[in-house]
């Protein structure tokens, strides 16, 4: 991403910092800082809709927040990790749909991979933590959880095994992502000129 | 015992963090654990060799019955003087051996302590799946050694040569002892052989076994690997090919001989291949001029000698057997041991250029004449002992004198070979100048006259040996009773025929042309070398056009022949056993029809569109319909799913297609297939809907398991969701599964699509590219 100007003053220039202050104030006052708004860098190989993109931005973290409300309302409702995995993964396609790879690099600094890893071995721990306990492996315990505001939350450690599921979905649809997306930014016909730096 | 094989597999670890510093001295410190190992097994020699078996058990998965069982016999006991004595003893000599400096010498030490408790193991063990692991690891670690660095094609091919012969043996045992396990109802070996199934499942059995043992003691027709192994630094092949892993094959016969040495399947080809391999091995060890490749062929003629007296299944045979098992691990090592002296200190050991070895190094040439006088059979010698007994054995008549004649014709061509070995290693030739030795240390020496003295100590003094060995032939139901050894056993055959093979051993080394005449004459088939790489070629070829048929690049073909597959396999027996359910019924809802004609519409406008994309957005039209379904049915998680997913697959199509070309091809080659295409989709479509039909009928009432899930899901699970009880709770362990294999595709399919875009990237590499190697490399 571009660097924020403001939190980013140059400070090698000391005899006319202010003036430096002044004239990056007066050249980037206009850089887009909003992450709502496009960013400067050409991202995919399609033609960017500007609407598009707004608006992936805007219903992104609700439709994550959705997600989670999935994962965690399965046990009593539709739902589930499997579920709450798929929807947060249409998340990011829609953000890559919108604005390329680049756009999904905006959000994320994590290697797909890595979360399918952190995934299974969720659900791997949380499968073999009963036998911590004494248990059997796989065994559920329910908790009740006092919150503030909300109340007692009955709370399954099964939950954990769903949140490995729900991970490693995720993980698995954007690892989707960065190969069969990447495989056609490079290769899609046309595609000598774009640039991708930024990305 | 567990303790040593653990302190072995610790010391290889360490051996490996110090080697840096350690230097060759490594080998020092991975002595200590065999030498500790045989002090201790001798401290307790005087419980064990009166037959009280000391047995150790480590509970492995109590819940299935899986324990990991050592046991300490006779037989251990004799194995552990080979493996861990005269292991410490190799152990020392390549402290000395291995030049300053060497590199690799920590590898070397790690692999050959992980070796060495991996054999210790495997003469320990008595349980089968203990046995089988030792043994494969010993296999690992040899193709490990054998392989070396890896740099030079030699090495490779032998390593790998070793390893497949070994491997394929070990599995056929495995199989073997599985079967003989099932066959008598208990994994403990000393269970089995007390108690001796039979039937044809264990004839079949124990032919599995002896591959096993043929492969791993490189008998005829599986020995070439043993000569190829060959490449390995020889204080390597002393122990290993010589001392070791070679005998575990021999060891596993002695093992099983005691329940199974009446049995003709088991005997009769231990006895043939034993024979041959005996004849072929001296043969083939008179023609090589390499010292090593010499010793090698002499390693093969006695592993089939110590296969005959092992599978022959008599009292007398088993004591000749374990004597010569003894003597054989004692003289052999020590011989590899003088051919790595002589190699060291010359620089060749090539007895074309060898003169004058014996002159300038008086005293390895003694210990070398100890051990081939022991290897020869000439009195006082532990070997000479071993073999009066083995030719005592078989001195009662009926097939046994066929026997008798091979063993007592392989004995004449080794002696041969061995007077070839002195002469070619220590005479002095006249047409040849001296060969320049740089005298040999007491480092190199010491080692060397261990073994060599040991053969001398327990030949002269007999009675020593006949308390080691005696427990064995003891515990041997089968044939007369085995007189005691002796140095002098009177005159009668057996002195006559080791006479005998010390005169026309001498006469055959004298005269070549007794033997020469054969080379060139044997029939090609016979050539084992050749046939292994037949084998493996051919193998290969077998591979590649069972690939080239299947695999024929055809998306289309793929899904037929899955589709064909179900139908033949899947439907017909649905068809044919399924009644068609009893009451028709056009919907359950209303709401039904209106979807279902939706899906129709979708499917038919799918099978007619012209653009690849339009029937991709047909095709989900059905899967969304089938999602709505789901839902007036009363199943919202389907439900839900089915739409994330069928939204997703269509994400994924869309990434796909924007490579092809827009509308489905029309070329004639295609187009000629369409109606075969036609019969295998119309066939697969009717199929699914007929089962969906025939199943709806075939459920009359809401099962069991169903009503259990939905019951206990709150109590036992936690959740009111009973779709979500089973795949977090109910069914975790599926779960857990599904997403393994999830993770594992995902990468698979990741690396595959990866590799196909480097692959057609990597003639214009762009700087995009390089700049990201880069960053990889920058980021590590």
């Amino acid at each position: 991403m571009k660097a924020n100007p403001e939190s980013d003053p140059q400070p090698n220039s000391e005899s006319n910092s202010e003036f430096n202050l002044h004239e990056e104030m007066w050249n980037d006052w206009d850089v887009p800082r909003d992450q709502l708004l496009a960013g400067e860098y050409a991202g995919g190989v399609w033609k960017r809709s500007l609407l598009l993109e707004s608006a992936a931005r805007i219903v992104f973290p609700t439709v994550l927040v959705f997600s989670i409300y999935l994962l965690i309302a399965g046990h009593y409702d539709a739902g589930g990790g499997f579920s709450g995995g798929l929807v947060a993964g249409l998340a990011f396609v829609v953000r890559y749909v919108a604005g390329g790879r680049g756009e999904l690099a905006t959000i994320l600094r994590i290697r797909p991979l890595v979360v399918v890893g952190m995934g299974l071995t969720i659900a791997v721990v949380v499968a073999l933590a009963p036998l911590l306990v004494g248990g059997e492996v796989l065994a559920t315990t329910t908790f009740d959880v006092p919150l503030p505001v909300i109340g007692d939350v009955k709370i399954a450690t099964s939950l954990g095994l769903d949140l490995g599921v729900y991970l490693l979905i995720v993980g698995v649809v954007l690892d989707l992502l960065r190969t069969l997306g990447a495989g056609i930014e490079l290769q899609a016909p046309g595609d000598r000129t774009s640039k991708r730096e930024g990305a | 015992m567990l303790l040593a094989i653990a302190l072995h597999m610790l010391v290889a670890v360490i051996v490996l963090l110090i080697a840096r510093r350690a230097g060759r001295w490594v080998f020092a410190i991975a002595a200590a654990v065999p030498a500790v190992t045989f002090a201790w097994v001798m401290s307790g020699s005087a419980a064990t060799l009166a037959g009280d078996a000391r047995v150790e058990t480590l509970s492995w998965a109590p819940k299935i019955g899986l324990e990991s069982v050592l046991r300490l016999d006779v037989l251990s006991f004799v194995m552990i003087i080979l493996v861990s004595g005269v292991g410490a003893v190799v152990f020392a000599f390549y402290a000395a051996y291995a030049k300053p400096g060497e590199r690799g010498v920590g590898r070397t030490a790690a692999l050959l302590s992980v070796f060495a408790g991996a054999m210790l193991g495997l003469v320990l063990a008595d349980d089968i799946f203990t046995l089988y692991v030792f043994w494969e690891l010993t296999t690992v670690c040899s193709f490990l050694l054998v392989g070396g660095d890896g740099v030079s094609r030699a090495a490779r091919r032998s390593a790998v040569q070793a390893l497949l012969v070994t491997a394929i043996g070990g599995l056929a045992m495995l199989g073997g002892l599985v079967l003989l396990a099932e066959a008598s109802g208990t994994y403990r070996i000393s269970e089995i052989v007390a108690n001796p199934p039979s039937g044809a499942a264990v004839n079949v059995a124990l032919v599995l076994l002896l591959v096993g043992v043929v492969t791993k003691s490189a008998q005829v027709p599986f020995h070439p690997w043993l000569p190829g192994a060959m490449v390995a630094p020889t204080p390597v092949s002393a122990y290993l090919h010589a001392a070791a892993m070679v005998k575990a094959g021999v060891y596993l016969l002695a093992r099983f001989a005691p329940g199974f040495g009446d049995v003709p399947a088991w005997w009769v080809p231990a006895v043939v291949l034993g024979s041959l391999t005996m004849l072929i091995g001296g043969y083939r060890a008179l023609r090589e001029t390499d010292l090593k490749t010499l010793l090698a062929y002499g390693t093969v003629s006695q592993l089939g000698f110590l296969t005959v007296l092992m599978g022959a299944g008599t009292r007398a045979a088993a004591l000749a057997g374990i004597t010569l098992l003894l003597a054989h691990g004692l003289f052999k090592s020590a011989l590899f041991l003088v051919v790595g002296v002589i190699d060291r200190q010359t620089g060749t050991r090539d007895i074309r250029h060898l003169s004058g070895v014996g002159r300038q190094s008086p005293a390895l040439a003694v210990f070398a004449v100890l051990a081939l006088a022991s290897m020869a059979g000439l009195p006082p010698l532990l070997g000479f002992v071993g073999k009066e007994t083995a030719f005592e054995a078989f001195t009662y008549g009926g097939t046994d004198t066929f026997v008798l004649v091979a063993i007592a014709l392989g004995s004449v061509l080794t002696v041969a070979y061995s007077i070839r070995f002195v002469w070619g290693a220590f005479a002095t030739k006249t047409d040849l100048p001296d060969t320049a030795v740089s005298t040999p240390g007491i480092g190199l020496l010491g080692p060397v006259a261990l073994p060599a003295l040991a053969g001398l100590v327990f030949g002269v003094a007999t009675p020593l040996a006949s308390t080691v060995v005696d427990g064995y032939p003891a515990a041997m139901p089968f044939g007369p009773e085995a007189s005691d050894l002796a140095l002098w056993h009177g005159i009668g055959v057996p002195l006559g025929l080791s006479v005998l093979a010390l005169v026309g051993g001498y006469l055959v080394y004298r005269y070549p042309a007794s033997w020469q005449w054969l080379c060139g004459r044997l029939p090609s088939a016979l050539n084992a070398q050749r046939g292994y790489e037949r084998a493996v070629t051919g193998l290969d070829d077998v591979a590649h056009k069972v690939t080239g048929r299947l695999q024929v690049g055809s998306l289309p073909a793929y899904l037929g022949v899955i589709l064909v597959a179900v139908f033949v396999v899947a439907g017909v027996g649905m068809i044919s056993d399924t009644p068609l359910p009893a009451e028709w019924r056009w919907f359950d809802n209303p709401l039904q029809v209106p979807l279902a004609l939706l899906v129709l519409a979708g499917a038919w406008a799918a099978v007619f569109a012209h653009r690849r994309i339009t029937a991709v957005l047909f095709a989900s039209v059905v899967g969304y319909g089938i999602a709505a379904l789901f839902i007036v049915d009363g199943g919202p998680d389907l439900a839900l799913a089915q739409f994330l997913v069928e939204s997703l697959t269509l994400v994924v199509f869309v990434f796909v297609l924007r490579r092809f070309p827009a509308h489905f091809s029309n070329l004639k080659s295609i187009r000629s297939f369409r109606f075969g295409k036609l019969a295998v989709a119309a066939t697969a479509g009717i199929l699914v809907s007929l089962a969906g039909v025939l199943y709806s009928g075939a459920r009359t009432e809401s099962p069991t398991a169903s009503q259990e899930y939905a019951e206990r899901a709150v109590s036992e699970a936690g959740a009111s969701n009973v779709v979500n009880a089973i795949i977090v709770d109910f069914r975790a362990f599926d779960t857990v599964g599904e997403i393994t294999v999830l993770a594992v595709a995902a990468a698979g399919a990741a690396s595959l699509i990866l590799a196909a875009q480097r692959s057609a990237r990597r003639p214009t590499e762009s700087d995009e590219d390089s700049k990201a190697s880069k960053r990889k490399e920058a980021s590590r």
